[in-house]
């Protein structure tokens, strides 16, 4: 201890700090100073500050590349990670709801820089790569992940585990296609993509409710069955020879849901044709976070949900039917994902490729753990992965850094951010636990 | 354990059921005051019902898919027979396809039992990881890295003959293990959620170190083959499990790491630490063991059997490592497990009658009923769904009875 500051100020300057917090301080020391330097580095070994941008998710003609001077925003992002850095150095960073403002600030200066960097200085052989705004790109590609995560976080907030969320977005893609395509509205896809995510929510429900099987055999057993059965849906569309009718209304589905611009606010510079220049379903889902908050937080119904999660016997102590409680969590979050599943039908294509979530329902799965089981937590994860599924797209044309390190980028952030910040989380106490009332 | 080599070569899938109610018996702690041999008897049954029941369904789907049965359907108040002959026909056909196919001849068996070995090794680390209370999802990525050094290894290194086979086997038990291990580590050390780790290192293994490898690195990709899909040489034969009567040694090595497994879950300390933690953790914590230790030694463990079961693709069926070498085997391993209920001599059986299905769902396609392979899966899952839940199979057949449903648990997605 330094003998410079008298004992008074000592004591009231530097509070009694246990191991776990100067753990916290060097993870972020060494998190932001990673950051720093690499943004820095970057900054320095750009040679052309002019950069392409496109404010908008692809050319058309309102909208072309501009050219603007992207070292500055580099170094803007050098200034913003250097006084993170300092924050942490300092121990200044705070401990409640503000810090994810800084980590947010920290990521978000990392991939401004990233992307600067990686389309700068381009070798002129030819058209020139632009930044696309990744914004419209990123709430495009959410319905499935951020609506799958959703139904996650109201299941397991009453009590059941949903590993199911990938079985529900292929069922709903399926059906969508086929429901949008026999009656030849997209309105009645999307209602059948929910029935879809509700009828798969009916037999998780039957067998870890009604007969108290496991909740995860359920769930995986589920993921199997819906991949196996919409393959095999898929090949028993009839051929043209064998039921000419069905086979013209099943190979023409209705065109895919269509941008809805909301005229005024969709020119508010760089968010506006992300968030008010999208389709029904992708409005749809930048709702239902506000409103699943609502339903579970400010509620009655919400609290009876949370209480069948913690405490189903206490629940049921006062009167709270837990079965009936657990039944309509578990159909709501199955309308919801289904919902989000019409994405690969309705939403993007029109038709049912074979195994159309490929995966991301588990990435769902992962937000909910990652979003500690609140739905805001759950959504903001869920945007990320949404973000990253948006940066796959936009990062094929330069080849400055191995794809493959582009594609398992996000991964890793992930499991860094997991390791290092998430840490240990909690589930509710009686997640997967069947109630057996005495 | 070592019998079991020839014992599930002469059985049906029906008949497994009654072994792996055996292996569910030995392993499991019973409810005290139970008898066993009632119980042995019970689940016996509730199993065979299932698998009976999963067939049922599955066969009502073949008949609803075939043409001609379609066609009877519109007489059938005119001519019901016709109805029920041609769809008996179809089932019997494509049943008979499958069982030929997978049991029918000496060659038919070996396809099988080779098809079988990978699962039942992915199937045995995901189970350990099961007992452990740790839910493996990551038998997927774990294999691709064992794939990876095993062929690497394989192809690249010019050893004597058995002792190439070795490193090669040794270098896919390590990549998977060293996979494995890693999200043993950041639940132990970090806290993070083996259920999220292991997903993410999936997707690192498939889209990042797969993908790089065949793509960048010009060891990995065959000469001559620069059109179509990348893909490895494959190993040469001095690297190549030996064959017996079409069977490779392979085979017999799942078998002995399942009896390694029985050994380390009931007779070895850390078996004991392993199920306890699996548990309780807290309170085997308590009790002076390590959670962080057997997290990382159990994944490690799981991840090794799941890189030997890389090397029933690299080493066994001398494949080309691409992009869908392991196609879903890392997940069929989960439903391998939940249905042998955590215990290896269950992974056995269940990969065995995975494997037998599997092979058997092809042949159904080239049948003269031209039944959708992919019945066969979804008849996969319903077997694991009925076995999961007694009390809907006998509610569904009619047999009530007062018990208490007593399911396997998978810990790992609460804990």
């Amino acid at each position: 201890m330094s003998a410079t500051a008298t004992p008074e100020s000592s004591a009231t300057s530097r509070p009694v700090r246990d191991r776990a917090d100067k753990l916290r301080q060097i993870k972020l020391l060494v998190t932001f100073a990673v950051v720093f330097v690499l943004v820095l580095w970057m900054a320095i070994s750009i040679d052309n500050s002019q950069v392409l941008f496109l404010n908008a998710a692809e050319l058309d003609a309102e909208h072309q590349p501009k050219s603007i001077n992207g070292l500055v925003w580099v170094w803007v992002a050098v200034g913003v990670s250097g006084l993170a850095l300092a924050l942490a150095a300092l121990n200044l960073v705070p401990r409640n709801g503000w810090a994810l403002l800084i980590y947010l600030a920290v990521g978000l200066s990392f991939y401004l820089a990233f992307t600067i960097w990686y389309y700068a200085d381009q070798d002129a052989g030819g058209v020139e790569a632009f930044i696309t705004n990744p914004l419209p790109s990123m709430v495009k590609y959410a319905p499935p992940l951020v609506l799958g995560a959703l139904a996650g976080v109201i299941c397991e907030r009453a009590g059941v585990i949903n590993i199911a969320i990938e079985a529900q977005l292929v069922m709903g893609a399926f059906f969508g296609y086929v429901i949008s395509s026999l009656a030849y509205s997209n309105g009645a896809g999307m209602v059948g993509a929910a029935l879809a995510g509700v009828l798969v929510a009916v037999v998780l429900g039957v067998f870890s409710l009604r007969y108290h099987v496991d909740q995860v055999v359920v769930g995986v057993v589920l993921i199997a069955l819906a991949l196996g059965l919409t393959t095999f849906l898929l090949g028993q569309i009839p051929t043209e020879q064998e039921n000419a009718s069905l086979n013209t209304m099943l190979s023409d589905p209705p065109d895919p849901l269509t941008p809805i611009e909301i005229p005024g606010l969709s020119q508010i510079p760089l968010v506006g044709r992300a968030l008010f220049n999208q389709s029904i379903l992708v409005y749809l889902t930048l709702l239902a976070p506000i409103a699943i908050w609502f339903l579970l937080y400010q509620t009655r119904w919400g609290l009876r949900v949370r209480s069948v999660g913690e405490h189903p016997k206490a629940a049921d102590t006062v009167g709270i039917k837990v079965s009936r409680v657990r039944w309509q969590a578990i159909l709501l979050g199955g309308g919801l994902a289904g919902l989000g599943g019409a994405f690969y039908s309705v939403g993007s294509s029109g038709s049912f490729t074979d195994n159309a979530a490929n995966g991301q329902g588990f990435m769902a799965l992962a937000a909910v753990i990652m979003g500690r089981w609140h739905p805001i937590g759950a959504t903001m994860a869920a945007f990320f992965f949404a973000l990253t599924a948006a940066m796959k797209d936009d990062f094929g044309l330069v080849t400055k850094v191995p794809s493959e390190l582009i594609a398992v980028a996000p991964y890793l952030a992930t499991l860094i951010a997991v390791a290092g910040f998430v840490g240990r989380v909690r589930p509710p106490a009686a997640d997967g636990q069947p109630y057996v009332k005495d | 354990m070592s019998g079991n080599d020839k014992g599930s070569e002469k059985e049906t899938p029906v008949e497994t059921t009654d072994e792996n109610e055996v292996a569910a018996e030995e392993n499991q702690p019973r409810p005290s005051g139970a008898r066993p041999n009632s119980q042995i008897v019970d689940t016996v049954l509730t199993t065979a019902a299932a698998i009976f029941l999963a067939a049922l369904i599955g066969a009502v789907l073949m008949a609803l898919s075939n043409q001609e049965v379609i066609d009877s359907m519109g007489y059938f108040f005119v001519y019901p027979w016709d109805f029920f002959t041609r769809s008996f026909d179809v089932v019997t056909t494509s049943y008979g396809a499958l069982l030929k196919a997978s049991l029918g001849s000496g060659e038919a068996l070996s396809h099988t039992l080779n098809r079988s070995a990978p699962l039942i090794c992915a199937g045995l680390g995901v189970s350990l990881a099961f007992r452990a209370g740790l839910f493996n999802i990551g038998a997927q990525g774990q294999i691709i890295l064992g794939t990876l050094a095993a062929s690497y290894v394989g192809f690249t290194w010019s050893l004597p003959g058995p002792i190439l086979l070795l490193t090669s086997i040794v270098a896919g038990i390590l990549a998977g293990a060293l996979w494995g291990a890693i999200a043993g580590a950041l639940k132990a050390f970090t806290g993070a959620h083996e259920v999220i780790s292991t997903i993410m290192l999936n997707q690192v293994a498939a889209a990042g170190l797969l993908a790089y490898a065949l793509g960048e690195l010009k060891s990995f990709q065959r000469p001559g083959d620069t059109l179509g899909l990348p893909q490895s040489p494959p190993v040469p034969d001095a690297a190549a499990f030996p064959e017996v009567f079409g069977v490779h040694l392979g085979v017999v090595v799942a078998l002995v790491a399942a009896a390694g497994v029985w050994w380390l879950l009931n007779r070895s300390t850390f078996g004991f630490e392993l199920r306890s933690v699996g548990v309780n953790p807290d309170a085997s914590r308590t009790a002076g063991m390590s959670t962080a230790k057997v997290f990382v030694l159990t994944m490690a463990v799981a991840g090794a059997l799941s890189g030997l079961a890389a090397t029933m693709f690299i080493n066994g069926d001398q494949a080309s490592n691409n992009a869908s070498l392991v196609g879903s085997v890392g997940f069929d391993a989960i439903t391998v497990a939940l249905l042998g209920r955590g215990t290896p001599l269950g992974s056995v059986l269940a990969g065995f009658l995975f494997g037998a299905l599997a092979v058997g769902g092809g042949a159904m396609q080239t049948s003269s009923a031209g039944t959708a392979p992919e019945i066969v899966q979804v008849v996969q899952g319903l077997i694991v769904l009925f076995v999961a839940a007694p009390a809907a199979v006998r509610w569904l057949v009619r047999q009530r009875r007062k018990e208490p449903t007593d399911t396997f648990a998978a810990k790992g997605a609460t804990a």
